[in-house]
This record gives C-alpha cells, structure tokens and sequence, in this order.
C-alpha cells in the first residue's frame, strides 16, 4: 500500500531521506508527526490501517505512535463531515460570545463538538485561536473563516450551504 | 509616464482582512485594472497585516500614504475610475474618527502615529512574497554583516549590549541564551525558531510572519552563526497556513540567493534549516516540549536544568527564540546595538508589540517603545472602549497571565512592571474588556484552557487546575458557598509551587488577578447570586416584555430551540425549560420594539415573569 506522500524538502535533508530505510527506530522517531500530517491531510482523519502502515515503515511501535497522535489536538480518529465548522474559542472570540455561537450550532447540529451528525454532513469542533482575533467572535466554515459572528449571521450562513446542498442533491437526482 | 508616478496599490492579506474577503478585492482589482488597460500606471500588491484590523478590509495606495477602509465589493469599480483614472480619491472610504473627521493618510490616524514602528516597519508596506522587497528595505545587511566584518563573539556580543530580552513572554536576556549557547561544548548545536504562537487572543507572530518572513529567517540564521549551529528549525503553528505557505516561499526564496544553506554568501558558515508544523498543543510552546515534539514525541515539558542551551534538541546544545526576538535581532545587526538601545527603558530595551483585541475601538496590531503606559496603547493607539463603554480590565499575556483594572493603566508596559502587578507581559495578546464582561467568566475561560492543555506531568497542574475550574463552575452557576474563594487562593498557591514548567507555574494568574482586582464581582456571585456583567448563563434570563412585544416573529425565526414562542399578533414570550440562553432572540428583537430582556435570573421580577407562562 502506497500512500503517495510527498516529500517536503525542508523537513528532512536529502542525505537522511535516502537512508531512511536503514536508520534505527530512534532516528525516524522524529518522522512521526510529519507523516501523521500528511495521512491526515490525506484521508480527513487516521485510520488504524494507516497507524499500522507508518509503524511498519518508521519501526515505531504503533502505540508509539497512538500515544503521540492522541496528544496533539491537530489528530483526529473518525472521518471528517462533509462540512468543518470550527468555533473559534480565542479570547476575543470568548468575550465577543463565541461560546454561544457554538451552543448554538450544537443544538441546531445536535451534536457536542468532535462528533459528525448522523448524515456525515457536517462536524463541529472547537478551536482555541485562529488569529482572526480582530473580527471575533469567528467561525471557520470549510476552512473559510466568517468574522463579527452573529446569531443572525450565523443561521444565514448554515441556511446557505443547507440550500447549496440540497440542490447539488436535487442535481445529482435527476 | 515615470515610475515614480506609478500608483501602487496595496491590499492587505493579514488574518483580519483576509477573513474579511480581500482575497476577492484583489482579483476585482487586478480584474478592473486589466480591463480598463491600467497596467502601466497601476501596480497591486499583497501585503501583510498593516496593522488596523478594525478597519478590515483595508486597502493603501502609495506612495501618496492614501488608506482606505472596508473596502467593499462594489467600491473597487469606484476607486478605479475615480481616484486611478480621474485622479480623484473615494473619500468616503477614508478613515472616519470617532469625531465624524475622515483621514486620508494612514500616517495621521492616531492608531499608526502613535506608535513606533520597529518589528513591524515592513509589515503592511512590501511584499512578502519578495524576496527582492525585503532586500530593497535593507534585508539580509544584519546578516551580511554579522558573517563578512564580526566574528561569532562579535555577534554574541552585540546582542548582549542591545540588551534585548526574549519576545517570548519571560524577558530573559537574549544575548545571554546566545551566549549559553555559544560556550557550551560540543560541535553539534542547533537554533530555533518559536513560531508555535498558541495564546488565544494573540497574532502578533502569525502575522510577522506572514507579513515579513524574512526579517525571521534573518534573524534564525544570524543565531545559528553565533552560536555555532549548522541545523536549525522553525517549529510553526498548524493553525496558520497563510503562516506555514509565508515560510516555505520565504525558505526557497532566500536558500536560493544563498542566505541559508552551503556556505552562506561566499563564507564558510553552512546551516540547514527545517520547517515543522505543530499539531495542535498550546504546551509545545514551551521550550522543552516543543523539542520533543520535534523528537517526534509527546510534547511534554521536562525539568530544567539542564537548560536547552547545555542540553537541548537531541541532548545537543539549543538556543530556542521567538519569532519578534529573532525579527529584533536582524534590526540590532543591521542598525547597531547602540540606536537599539536607545527606545524603550533601560531594563526593557526596544519595543512591545501587542495584538490589541476585545472590546476595544481600534483593534489590530500595535508595536509601541517599551514603557508605554496600558493608557497609551489602549486610548491613545486604540482609541478607547467600543460603544463609549466604562473600561474594566486589560488582560495581557495569554492564559498565563493576568486581568488589570483601570487603576493600573498608567502602569508603564515592559517586563518587570507588568509582573509585580500580576499580569505578565506575555507573547503580546492584550484583551480588553468592558463592563459587559465578567471576570469570573473570564478567569474560568482562561483556567478551562489551561486545564484542556495540561500536559498531565504534574499532578498539581493536572488535578489542581481541574478542582479550581470546578468551583469556578460552582460560583458561576450560582451555587457558590462562603470560603470558595479562599479555597480558590489556596489551590493556586499549590499549583504554582507544584508545576514543572510554565503553564502550571502561571495557570493560575487569571484567577489570582480577578480575585485580587475585582474580588466583589466573585462574592455577588457568591453571596447574591448575580451576575453583575450578566454573562453567566445560570444567572440571568432572557423574557420578553408584553406590553413592548410587536409579535414581529424574529425572536421565533432565529430561536435554535423552539423556546420563543407565539404566533401571528400573539404576543411572544419565552418557554424558559427550552431556553439554552443563548441571546439570540435579544440579538435580533428590532430596537424599536427592545421587547427582549436580560434579566438576573434570581430577581424580583423573573419570578414575576417566569411564574406567569
């Protein structure tokens, strides 16, 4: 199994590419959290095969490798919905109310942040700052970050992509 | 036509105005410039943060000094015929002060005079994209001279006469790291750069960053000659990809002209210098776990001694600097310890930068001298509290620092001032905040932080934390008891003496300065079970008042759950049992109706209310 990844010519030098494959485990050690990026960047999330595949290859032991994914936030362990809402949770955005911006989508979403619904549309996750600090409170819709959120806004932008969806389907229907 | 009657167009990109669409003002601009066959007489760039986030999105035309403000969509077409073509500027996108005045020039705005411009000089006025930009500002002369006229020593030296202290957030001398560093044995060394900016609230790095890369990049390689080190890392955060693109284009660009790489312009200085991207945890911005997170392991602190300058990355001798300390370092090569030395105060040499954000009028980026007052930056700069609201506190340095009241403003801002006060001067969030905010609320977010991002090393961090965000809980939902606050105090007295690094040593601040500035706030939350700022959600509650109640529908539109009620010509009211409180009906109720109110929960009159369905 090949998972295409690309080599990042500032990560690791040329010389140390190359004899990847004869180093001992300790060396590659510090291969961990950059492949980790990539399956994630790759797949949405880690799947166990994929753990088991870079234990393979980096000698590490794939609880090695567990205990430094389930460390860092950045790592999740079930796929991704089609749409990323991440609230921002800044300290501007805290006492801009973002909190209650993400009350609010958990109860219209009907999920806690780090679940997907239930039709793998939409996940919610929280998120300590984007640096959009500025514009708080934000929220990150796919990456795209809406600043100055309002409860107004907010539901004029999930209204939005709820139609947008609703008629790629009809589309697609037909 | 010259090319100095070239207009040069600027747009912003930083996070502020980039969240704000600019990204599309660009291509409208280029589009329409384009069209009308303006491409020998106008020359758009992107820019880096220019500093008023506020005013977002910003555009700025040179070299006239022209600046105007949320730009929209529609007002490009505007710009173009009437200030490229007719030479007459839009004035109704200049900068408007809370006079009614509008302002032309950027550099008469109170919000850019009055500051004092060294980091952040190029942020907002080259390109970060070029290579050439940064050159033609003086780019890369700091580390010209550093390897063709002074010798390591030298260098070492010159950062330890500016007496710059670490941007980092403790103050501890640079020159005197570089130093450690220098003198420790061994042939293996490496350099790094701390660019995992975690604090909420701050953005000052994310932006240099993007804005002027290079002066960073400068900055590592001058540390990487002076203390000997032929690798070095920037060890980024994953959270900033406008950030993370920034540094590869910086990397490529600048190994290309041979300021990184095989003997750096022609002399025997080698270094090799590598991009990691963070994954996410607030503590890897701590020094020793950022190195074991570069190990590829856990990010969790160790013990210090020994120090990463005797025994860091790998077990080899490490400097680690923050982003602005390394961007301060290309300008004291370039222009001298001497002009360095002589802005701000003498223990604090050089200047502050602070992402100024909260309930403040003017937000965005501020770099001021050293022993600026809190008052300067937050009227003089940032032009007071939004709405003409009362002041009420200045939280600075992250989650690991401390809330000030309006009795400290004329605290002067550098290192050792800010902490005896409590607060700490941080990596350069400074929050502020106005009576609508409640500082139990507050201190609670910043400890639920804290407790979220321990490391779970020691236990006093771990559990300490956790015991204190539940009495925090306690009080904010009005089932405080007599002597929490005492138990508040006693539980970060061991926190703070029992932690290993610095998120648990500081973790605590919050709390500590809330209890001590604004204790009477924590015992009406205690004892009269109120909210004073009405933010907490157990103390107040939302009802609509009959007789001002229009039954226009907007509070039953927006409601997520059914707990607004009514129906046509019905007056509303509020099922309180559905209620999550989350103030969107009182947002949106039309303020000539102003029928949604915000009461305390345990007064008087929401028992009168709330009785009556």
């Amino acid at each position: 199994m090949s998972l295409g990844l690309i080599p990042n010519p500032f990560m690791t030098s040329e010389s140390r590419r190359e004899s990847m494959a004869e180093q001992s485990a300790v060396e590659l050690q510090h291969e961990v959290i950059p492949r980790l990026q990539e399956i994630q960047e790759k797949f949405g999330y880690i799947p166990q095969e994929a753990v088991e595949w870079l234990s393979s290859q980096l000698k590490v032991s794939s609880q090695e490798i567990y205990g430094v994914a389930t460390f860092y936030n950045h790592f999740r362990f079930n796929p991704p919905g089609k749409h990323e809402i991440r609230v921002c949770l800044g300290t501007a955005c805290h006492v801009g109310g973002g909190e209650k911006i993400l009350d609010t989508l958990s109860e219209r979403l009907g999920i806690q942040p780090g679940e997907t619904t239930a039709d793998e549309r939409y996940s919610l996750e929280r998120v300590a700052c984007v640096g959009a600090c500025a514009l708080a409170p934000a929220v990150l819709l796919d990456d795209e970050v809406h600043g100055r959120m309002t409860q107004r806004s907010l539901k004029r932008l999930l209204d939005k992509v709820d139609r947008a969806d609703k008629k790629a389907a009809k589309g697609s229907d037909e | 036509m010259t090319e100095s009657e070239k207009i040069e167009v600027l747009v912003c990109l930083g996070t502020g105005c980039e969240s704000a669409k600019s990204d599309l003002l660009y291509d409208k601009l280029a589009e329409q410039v384009k069209k009308k066959k303006l491409g020998d007489k106008v020359e758009i760039t992107r820019i880096g943060c220019h500093g008023l986030c506020q005013q977002a999105p910003v555009i700025a035309i040179e070299p006239e000094g022209l600046f105007y403000c949320q730009v929209g969509d529609d007002d490009i077409a505007e710009i173009v015929t009437s200030h490229f073509i007719k030479g007459e500027p839009v004035e109704r996108l200049y900068y408007e002060s809370p006079e009614g005045e509008r302002i032309p020039h950027y550099k008469d705005i109170p919000f850019y005079s009055k500051q004092h411009r060294v980091v952040l000089k190029n942020s907002g006025h080259i390109d970060p994209g070029s290579i050439d930009d940064y050159l033609a500002v003086g780019g890369y002369k700091g580390l010209e001279r550093a390897l063709k006229e002074m010798s390591p020593e030298e260098v070492v030296d010159e950062v330890l006469n500016s007496g710059l202290r670490g941007r980092g957030g403790a103050g501890f001398p640079a020159g005197l790291k570089w130093k450690l560093g220098r003198n420790a044995p061994g042939h293996k060394k490496y350099a790094i750069c701390n660019a995992d900016e975690g604090d909420p609230g701050a953005f000052m790095d994310g932006s240099i960053l993007v804005a002027d890369p290079h002066s960073v990049l400068e900055g590592l390689s001058i540390c990487a000659y002076a203390i000997g080190a032929d690798e070095a890392y920037v060890y980024v955060r994953h959270e900033y990809p406008a950030a993370v693109a920034s540094l590869k284009k910086a990397l490529k660009d600048s190994y290309e002209r041979e300021f990184w790489g095989e003997s750096i312009l022609g002399s025997k200085f080698s270094l090799q210098i590598h991009l990691m991207e963070g994954a996410g945890a607030f503590v890897c911005g701590e020094e020793t776990a950022l190195m074991a997170s570069i190990e590829g392991r856990r990010g969790m602190p160790r013990p210090r001694p020994p120090f990463p300058t005797e025994s860091g990355l790998w077990g080899k001798p490490t400097v680690i600097n923050n982003v602005k300390s390394l961007a301060n370092a290309s300008v004291i090569l370039r222009e001298g310890w001497e002009w360095f030395k002589s802005i701000g105060t003498e223990g604090s040499p050089g200047t502050a930068i602070f992402s100024l954000t909260g309930k403040v009028r003017n937000t965005g980026l501020v770099e001021v001298p050293m022993g600026a007052t809190l008052r300067n930056i937050i009227f003089d700069v940032g032009g007071g509290v939004k709405e003409d609201r009362t002041f009420k506190a200045v939280q600075t340095g992250g989650p690991a620092g401390g809330c000030l009241p309006a009795e400290k403003l004329d605290l002067p801002v550098d290192f050792d001032s800010l902490r005896e006060a409590g607060a700490i001067m941080g990596s350069g969030g400074m929050i502020v905040m106005d009576e609508t905010t409640c500082m139990v609320d507050v201190a609670r977010y910043f400890l639920s932080f804290t407790q979220q991002e321990s490391c779970g090393k020691c236990t006093p961090c771990r559990m300490g934390t956790l015991q204190m965000l539940r009495i925090l809980d306690k009080i904010r939902e009005g089932r405080g008891e007599d002597g929490d606050i005492e138990k508040l105090l006693e539980l970060c007295d061991t926190v703070v003496n029992g932690s290993l690094c610095g998120l648990g040593q500081n973790a605590p601040n919050p709390v500590l300065t809330t209890i001590e500035y604004f204790r009477d706030e924590y015992e009406a939350h205690v004892k009269d079970n109120t909210c004073p700022a009405m933010v907490c959600k157990e103390l107040v509650k939302f009802v609509i008042d009959p007789e001002k109640c229009t039954a226009c529908g907007a509070c039953k539109r927006i409601c997520p759950t059914g707990a607004a009620q009514g129906k046509k010509d019905v007056i509303h009211h509020i099922q309180q049992d559905l209620c999550i409180k989350c103030g969107a009906c009182y947002e949106v109720c039309p303020p000539k109706a102003d029928a949604v109110m915000k009461i305390p929960a345990h007064s008087e009159l929401a028992r009168e209310i709330g009785g009556a369905k």
